[in-house]
This record gives C-alpha cells, sequence and structure tokens, in this order.
C-alpha cells in the first residue's frame, strides 16, 4: 500500500498501462513534458518517449479522430482533453464515429480508445472548466462512461478502461485530485471488481444515495453526518454511468424504500432522471417516496464566485433526505 | 520537397496565395480528353497495352455497377445512391496506384476504389439498401467502412498513418493510407485538423479530394478562394492538381505520392479536378442549381471515352475487345441485381447485436423484451 493522490494514482494506473501493453499510446495537448495541467502524465514521456506519449497539436477532434485511426492500426490511445468543456470539438468524432464503429463494422473492428476527461467544478475556474458533460455521452450506445472517484478506483479503474475493447470515456474528478488514500500498486488487477460495477461505499438501511465522481466524498460526509439524525443513508458509488449497474442500484432501494441520486451536472435530462425512471419501474412497490435528484440547476455553470450555490453539498443532500422521509 | 531532420517538410512554393486570380493552375495530365499521350516530366509512366485495356476494363465495369445501382433505387430496391459518373478515372487511377498493404479510407461515393481494392460491389449496395451500415470487413480488403460524415475519415487516415510510423513501416517495404474526400469537405475542421496532424508528424498518409465542383448545390467559389491544391503549401507539404479525368495521371500522381509517403517523406494532396455529371444523390435535383452547358462541356472530357480513342487510335484494341468488356460489365450489372434483390432484411433482433464487445445487462434486457413482444404476435396469429 502507498499513499498517493488521485493524480499519482492515475498517473502510475497510466505507467502500468504503458509498461503492460506496447501498444498502449498517450496522447493530448501538454501531456509531455509538461506532464498535463494536472500532472497526471508526469514523467510518462521522459520514460516512455515521444511516440508513446505524444503531445498533439491543440485540437480535440484531431486527437479523438487520430486516436480512432491508430486504434484501426491496433493500438489502444488514451487521449486527455484538458477540462471538460473543451470536448465539445471532438463531439462529432465521439458520438458518430468511435461510438458506431464496431457497430457499422458489424463487430469487426474494434476501437479500445479512452478519452480522459477532468471534469466538474470546485476549483474556481474561468467558465468551461467546470461542466459535468457526463450524460451526452451516456446517452450514446456504444461508449462506456466511468467516473473515478478517490485515488484507489482511479488506479485500477483507468487500468481496466484502457484493457476494455469499447471506447471508454473516463471522467476524472478535478477538484479531487489532490485527495490521497491508500492504493494498493502491487495486487495487479485480479480481484478486482469489474469496471461496470457500482461500489457500495457506506452500508445504511434507511436511504440509498446514489453518486459519482467528486460528489462520492460529499455524500459519505453526510452519511456520517446523517447518524447525529438517527438516519443511515446507504451511499453507492456508481462508478459506471453507462452501463448502469442496475441490479446493486435496485437491490439497495428495495431495502431502503428511498433514493436520492447526487451529481454536479443539471438535474434536467441528467442521469439522475434516468436513474429514477429506472428505480421507479423496479422498486416501485418498496418506495416510500419519489426519487429524488439533487444537482445543478438548469442554468449554464455560474461564474465561480457562485459555485458553491450551484454546486451540491453536504447540506443540500441532507436537506433531500429529509424530503424523501416528508412523505 | 526536402524534409528535416525534425521530420518537418519543406514545400516547393505555393502558387498564387494573396486571393487574386494567380496564373492558370497546372494540371497535370498524362492523356488528353481527345485520347492522345501526353508527356509530363516528372510524372513518367510506362504502361502495357494489356495494362491500359485493364484500365479501361475497371472503369467501364465501374460505371456500369453505377449505373444500375441508379436503376436499383430507381425501382425503390435502394434507399439511395450516391452516384461516382464523371468520377471513374480519379478513382480507378488512384485506386489502381495503391498496394494490397496500402490502407484506402472513403467517403461514400469511392465505388471505383472499392472496385480496385477487390471489394465485392454488392457489399456497397447493402449500406445503400439498408441492411446494414457497412457490409464489408475491412481487413479483407484494406478498405475502410464509408464515412458519410463529412470530412471525419480524413484524421482516421492520419492517425493510421501515424500508427505505420510506430509500427516501423516508413522507410524500406513501407506501407501508406490514403483518403478522399470532397471539394466540400475541405472547408471542414476535421479536414484542416488532419492536414496539420499529417503535417507536424510527417504522417505516411496521402490527401485524395476529388474536387468534382460541386458540394451538393454549392458551387467551388463558396468553399475556396484559391485553387484547393494550393492550399497544402500553407500547411507545408505538396499540393498539385491533377486532370481527375485522366486514369493515367490520377495513376500516376497517386502512385509517387503514395510512394514518398511509404520512404517517409510525408503526406501530399492531390486535387483531382473533375466533375459530378450526375446528381449528388438519387435524392437531388442538379437542375436546380447549375447549367446543363456546363454539363456538356464535362461530357467532352469523358474519363472512358478517352482511353477507349486512346486505344483505338493505337490499334491496340479492336471492336471484339470493347464488346467484350461491355459484356462483361451487363454480367456484373446483372450479377448484383441479382443479389440485391435476394439480399434479405437482417433479422429484428440483429440490432442488439455488436453494440459493444459484450452485450451490457440492459442490452439483453431489452433484447428479451423485444423478442418476447415479437413472439407475441406469432402466438396470437397461432391462436387464431
Amino acid at each position: 500500500m502507498t499513499t498517493l493522490t488521485l493524480s499519482k494514482a492515475l498517473n502510475e494506473g497510466l505507467r502500468k498501462a504503458l509498461e503492460d501493453d506496447p501498444k498502449v499510446v498517450v496522447m493530448g495537448e501538454d501531456v509531455g513534458k509538461l506532464g498535463g495541467v494536472f500532472r497526471v502524465t508526469d514523467g510518462l514521456q521522459k520514460d516512455f518517449g515521444e511516440s508513446r506519449v505524444v503531445d498533439t497539436p491543440l485540437a480535440e477532434s484531431g486527437i479523438v479522430g487520430t486516436a480512432i485511426g491508430l486504434a484501426l492500426r491496433g493500438y489502444r490511445p488514451v487521449c486527455e482533453i484538458q477540462f471538460d468543456g473543451f470536448v465539445f470539438p471532438a463531439f462529432d468524432q465521439i458520438v458518430s464515429q468511435l461510438a458506431k464503429m464496431r457497430l457499422r463494422s458489424q463487430g469487426r473492428t474494434a476501437v479500445p480508445v479512452v478519452i480522459r476527461i477532468p471534469f466538474g467544478g470546485g476549483i474556481g475556474a474561468v467558465e468551461h472548466h467546470s461542466e459535468s458533460p457526463e450524460a451526452l455521452f451516456a446517452h450514446t450506445a456504444g461508449l462506456r462512461v466511468v467516473a473515478c472517484s478517490g485515488p484507489a478506483n482511479a488506479y485500477t479503474m483507468i487500468q481496466q478502461s484502457i484493457r476494455c475493447d469499447d471506447p471508454v470515456i473516463f471522467f476524472e474528478p478535478k477538484r479531487r485530485y489532490w485527495d490521497k488514500a491508500e492504493v494498493d500498486t502491487a495486487g495487479g488487477l485480479a480481484g478486482v471488481p469489474p469496471l461496470e460495477a457500482a461500489s457500495t461505499v457506506a452500508e445504511g438501511t434507511d436511504v440509498t444515495v446514489l453518486t459519482y465522481g467528486p460528489l462520492v466524498r460529499t455524500c459519505v460526509e453526510a452519511a456520517v453526518a446523517a447518524r447525529d439524525d438517527g438516519r443511515a443513508l446507504e451511499v453507492i458509488d456508481l462508478r459506471s454511468l453507462s452501463p448502469l449497474d442496475l441490479a446493486t442500484i435496485v437491490a439497495s432501494v428495495r431495502r431502503t424504500g428511498r433514493c436520492v441520486v447526487v451529481h454536479e451536472a443539471p438535474v434536467t435530462g441528467g442521469l439522475g432522471a434516468e436513474i429514477a425512471a429506472r428505480v421507479t419501474e423496479a422498486c416501485f412497490y418498496q418506495l416510500e417516496a419519489p426519487v429524488l435528484r439533487v444537482g445543478g440547476f438548469s442554468t449554464p455553470y455560474p461564474p465561480s464566485r457562485l459555485e458553491d450555490h450551484y454546486l451540491p453539498d453536504l447540506d443540500r443532500v441532507l436537506d433531500a433526505v429529509d424530503r424523501t422521509f416528508a412523505y | 520537397m526536402a524534409v528535416d531532420a525534425d521530420g518537418a517538410v519543406t514545400a516547393p512554393g505555393p502558387g498564387s496565395l494573396n486571393g487574386q486570380p494567380g496564373p492558370r493552375a497546372e494540371l497535370i495530365q498524362l492523356l488528353t480528353p481527345e485520347g492522345e499521350r501526353a508527356d509530363h516530366p516528372d510524372y513518367p509512366l510506362e504502361l502495357s497495352t494489356d495494362e491500359v485495356k485493364s484500365l479501361y476494363r475497371d472503369l467501364v465495369i465501374v460505371r456500369r455497377i453505377d449505373t444500375e445501382a441508379i436503376a436499383l433505387q430507381r425501382q425503390g430496391e435502394l434507399g439511395i445512391w450516391a452516384s461516382l459518373l464523371g468520377q471513374e478515372a480519379a478513382q480507378v487511377g488512384s485506386g489502381r496506384a495503391l498496394t494490397p498493404r496500402d490502407m484506402a479510407f472513403p467517403t461514400y461515393r469511392e465505388h471505383g476504389v472499392a472496385w480496385c481494392r477487390g471489394l465485392d460491389p454488392t457489399k456497397l449496395l447493402e449500406l445503400f439498401r439498408g441492411v446494414s451500415h457497412g457490409g464489408w470487413d475491412p481487413a479483407e480488403h484494406n478498405f475502410q467502412l464509408y464515412t458519410i460524415v463529412i470530412g471525419a475519415q480524413t484524421l482516421h487516415a492520419t492517425g493510421y498513418a501515424m500508427g505505420i510510423q510506430r509500427d516501423g513501416l516508413v522507410g524500406e517495404n513501407g506501407e501508406a493510407a490514403i483518403v478522399y474526400f470532397g471539394d466540400g469537405a475541405t472547408s471542414q475542421g476535421d479536414v484542416n485538423e488532419a492536414f496539420i496532424w499529417a503535417s507536424v508528424f510527417n504522417a505516411p498518409v496521402v490527401f485524395f479530394c476529388q474536387n468534382n465542383q460541386w458540394a451538393i448545390s454549392e458551387p467551388l467559389e463558396r468553399q475556396s478562394r484559391i485553387p484547393l491544391y494550393q492550399r497544402a503549401s500553407g500547411f507545408g507539404f505538396p499540393g498539385l492538381r491533377v486532370d481527375g479525368n485522366d486514369v493515367f495521371a490520377c495513376l500516376a500522381v497517386t502512385g509517387k505520392a503514395m510512394q514518398a509517403a511509404r520512404d517517409g517523406q510525408g503526406p501530399t494532396l492531390i486535387e483531382a479536378y473533375t466533375y459530378r455529371m450526375g446528381a449528388h444523390t438519387t435524392t437531388d435535383d442538379p437542375t436546380r442549381y447549375r447549367l446543363a452547358t456546363e454539363l456538356e462541356a464535362w461530357k467532352l472530357k469523358d474519363p472512358v471515352e478517352r482511353v477507349k480513342a486512346y486505344l483505338v487510335r493505337t490499334g491496340s484494341a479492336d471492336t471484339a475487345f470493347f464488346e467484350g468488356i461491355d459484356a462483361e460489365a451487363a454480367q456484373v450489372g446483372k450479377r448484383i441485381r441479382k443479389a440485391c434483390l435476394e439480399m434479405p432484411d437482417p433479422a429484428p433482433l440483429a440490432m442488439f447485436e455488436n453494440v459493444y464487445s459484450e452485450p451490457t445487462a440492459l442490452l439483453r434486457e431489452e433484447r428479451e423484451q423485444y423478442a418476447a413482444y415479437l413472439d407475441s404476435f406469432v402466438t396470437e396469429e397461432a391462436a387464431r
């Protein structure tokens, strides 16, 4: 066990993947000498060379489009999109090209591309640096969409994503890059839960709280606080946003009878809406209250001086929990 | 062209880049519309009579496939068809310049290239009939699937070429990629990004632009103020314009550019200057936006007729040869018609396959539910 920040855990996971498979290529803006703006790729170009850790021209569609071409040649590219708000120039390449290649080729062509995207707010950034666009990708068949939440799962999930034969959109909670935790870097991937499995991070009997990425920590803290009110929150880190681990979600809600979904992204048309529909369908007779959502408002992401109002925090999670008991 | 130690390419001097009309762009031509051989110092081309006959055969058959497909669409057997009429020489010339190990990235109009890669044309019909999104194995013929979103494939070809570099297959015994696109595509960001990537990484890729003068209804002037091939100089690699209706020139120019790419000299932009004789697709009506006189002028530059004229002029082929090719083309037409009419619709549940490497739990559930739903009709029917 080693104590690592989330950023360093990703770095170690990428390093392991580069060591394990000569076909892995890391590419993006500033990923070389600089090591990425969040230092996730720090030192990799020095150790693996410029043809495996590639500083690309500054154009996101070009990054993803050429990654697809490399994958067609048998490589496993790992692209870095510098910030969430910069992924949109690559949207066609992701949604129309990457996601559909396997189906269009009737299963003959795999495009194992990983697209890493630092996402979410809370770092006082200027606009387009704090977005949560995951629902746009989860809506697209053919993509796997995952979000790591801490150093330990960041280390394993990045390696699993790179090994996966499907394209993976890999979201990294940027305000948690500096969170530290113990990471087992010696154990390998054997015995690690599959990429599509959710993880129960706090057990409880009263309310199921479903979340992912940066808000896992917030919800665990809410669960601790809720104990003072005598409420046991079961917090599930979804990890995989597409496909969803509905079996784990449904089993929990059937026990607790209450469900709150928490994400930074706007609730309108978001993952919470999808989850609420699925949970309602599967747990209709067990539900004591409607599934509630806590998330961003139906506004563009606000200027950073207002982001504390926009971002769900511990109190807004607990407020929603309280409301599920009002029925 | 020179390549310095960092892999950067020094391009030859540009033509008129100031937006003003410059000197007439040089058109590389090795066979005139009248069927006379022309020489070009940079593109010596020696073809045996058999090779010329074989090019002629491809041109005729490819045109026949196109004619048959249009007819199939008119008869309701295909949803749509994108005709290559007029562009046969650009496609056959460039397609025949490739080695089996080169990889081609097509648009949706590269039926002639597909033919040269050895792809069964009935596979193309699957897409336009609506039974699949692409019925062939890209690896089998080194011919990727058709790409509908304009220009997206230029980045795939460039990335693929970067893979060739990483495989160490540039230089002796090298490989290269070629990517096809049209005049309209040159306005796309992806195409310009592909130019940049290919240039700065010196990737072994040839950009083959068929300038057929029209992007559906929009003329070339809506895409560019300069000849398209001159765009390359701004990106730092050579660009040239070839008579796209001259199969000899397209063969020679593509062959040389591909060899340069395989040898490590980086990308080339080829502008094949041609004309879309038909509609954009079978849903289009070009009489709304272009003049019949333009079409008549281009008819005189027909890519198939000029090879025939050459063969006749040089006494290389007799009537029996031409009749034989026509008969073979008719056979191909007949064969693909039959294959199209016999093509079954896919089973409904096939749509759930190949979304992911393994079906997800959700897809399995949706598939089962839909299968049960379909079965319910069968059961109802049986009960009657």
